[in-house]
């Protein structure tokens, strides 16, 4: 009778052990569209530490998972630095996020990361997602990937996630650009016609 | 005989012969030593010509992986699935690895490393940069990060968006034999 209590609870156990597991992994499937985005602070490639409340007048932010070593991530640099042309000024500046851990990948280090913002000429803020803790709040999986969020009173609402635009090989070939759309709906108090999209992408390395 | 099937292939290229719809990339490498001429072939598939390789109805085990040669977790599960294809290859499976290598690097990065590695499974590139709507029809949960693959029989089909040694590699495979 005894074994049987013991065992029933070992069962238990197990069972509400199954229960955490699958709930944690509820949180690491991160944000839905809708959800409310966390704000963060993180250590920027000129040394000094960014948020989004940093950002008094911005209407909302492009915040794009990205790296110096993943060719995708590479492919859309330009893009990503029009994409910060053409709507900070409209209130959606982007705000980068290099989400690997660079002893993993050295080539993602912070000084990599201040060469490479640099022969680019990014015009937005890269920063380092150091300790990894807000990549996966947010869900992000892969480089790039983007998140499209809107300030709002309840904070910053995520509007879009996914991918810059529908080719990633030849920007002259692009015929819908996913996040501008998704941008240009939110400025004209629209529908972001399409929420969210997918595209190959280099998994974010731990 | 090889040379005849390269001859053909030249034919074939030179006259923009397309009839499996598969565009083929040949590299031809000569060395110093000898005047020997390596040639590889590699078929390039657009997503409907490719998707194909995702609907076998035959009494095959297939184990799809999604790779790159810039993807180091790829790189470094990549001999898990050539052990598998060789342990299991008498038993009904094979291993298909689909290359999304960037087309300009296909000659100078993926050929060379099918060639250094020696790769017994099967290699195909895949190159269709529509990938928001191809990639929901590999796998409706896939974010499109890679490594990433598809296990399927003609009964049932499973995807992961992950990396994995043999271990878990064989122990996935073994849910699709049959006993």
């Amino acid at each position: 009778m005894k074994a049987v209590k013991v065992l029933s609870s070992l069962l238990l156990v197990l069972v509400l052990s199954a229960f955490t597991i699958s709930a944690d992994k509820a949180v690491d499937d991160g944000y839905d569209i809708g959800d409310i985005a966390t704000d963060f602070k993180l250590k920027n490639i000129d040394g000094k530490m960014v948020s989004l409340a940093d950002y008094k007048t911005a209407k909302g932010f492009i915040v794009i998972f990205t790296c110096n070593t993943c060719p995708y991530a590479v492919a859309y640099e330009d893009r990503i630095v029009a994409l910060d042309k053409k709507y900070k000024e409209k209130g959606y500046p982007v705000i980068a996020i290099m989400p690997n851990n660079p002893a993993t990948k050295p080539g993602d280090n912070f000084s990599a990361m201040q060469k490479r913002a640099e022969v680019k000429g990014f015009t937005f803020p890269y920063l380092m997602d150091q300790g990894q803790k807000i990549y996966p709040q947010y869900g992000a999986t892969k480089t790039p990937h983007v998140y499209v969020l809107q300030k709002t009173t309840k904070g910053n609402e995520v509007k879009y996630i996914g991918a810059i635009d529908d080719n990633y090989q030849d920007a002259d070939a692009v015929q819908v650009k996913y996040t501008e759309d998704a941008v240009d709906a939110l400025l004209s108090g629209k529908e972001v016609p399409e929420t969210k999209t997918r595209a190959i992408g280099c998994s974010i390395k731990i | 005989m090889k040379r005849f099937l390269t001859f053909l292939c030249v034919i074939c290229i030179t006259s923009a012969c397309n009839d499996k719809g598969a565009k083929e990339v040949i590299v031809e490498q000569s060395t110093k030593e000898d005047s020997l001429i390596s040639d590889y072939q590699l078929d390039v598939y657009n997503f409907n010509e490719f998707e194909s390789f995702l609907t076998k109805k035959d009494d095959k085990i297939y184990v799809v992986n999604f790779w790159a040669t810039w993807c180091a977790p790829c790189i470094k599960e990549l001999p898990y699935f050539e052990e598998l294809n060789s342990a299991y290859k008498d038993k009904d499976v094979e291993v298909l690895l689909v290359s999304l290598d960037f087309p300009k690097q296909y000659e100078k990065k993926l050929i060379p490393f099918i060639e250094n590695k020696k790769l017994k499974s099967k290699v195909i590139a895949l190159d269709d940069p529509k990938m928001n709507d191809w990639i929901p029809k590999v796998d409706e949960n896939w974010s499109g990060a890679i490594p990433a693959t598809i296990i399927y029989n003609k009964d049932k089909s499973q995807f992961y968006e992950r990396s994995f040694n043999f271990e878990e590699l064989e122990a996935e495979l073994k849910q699709f034999i049959t006993p």
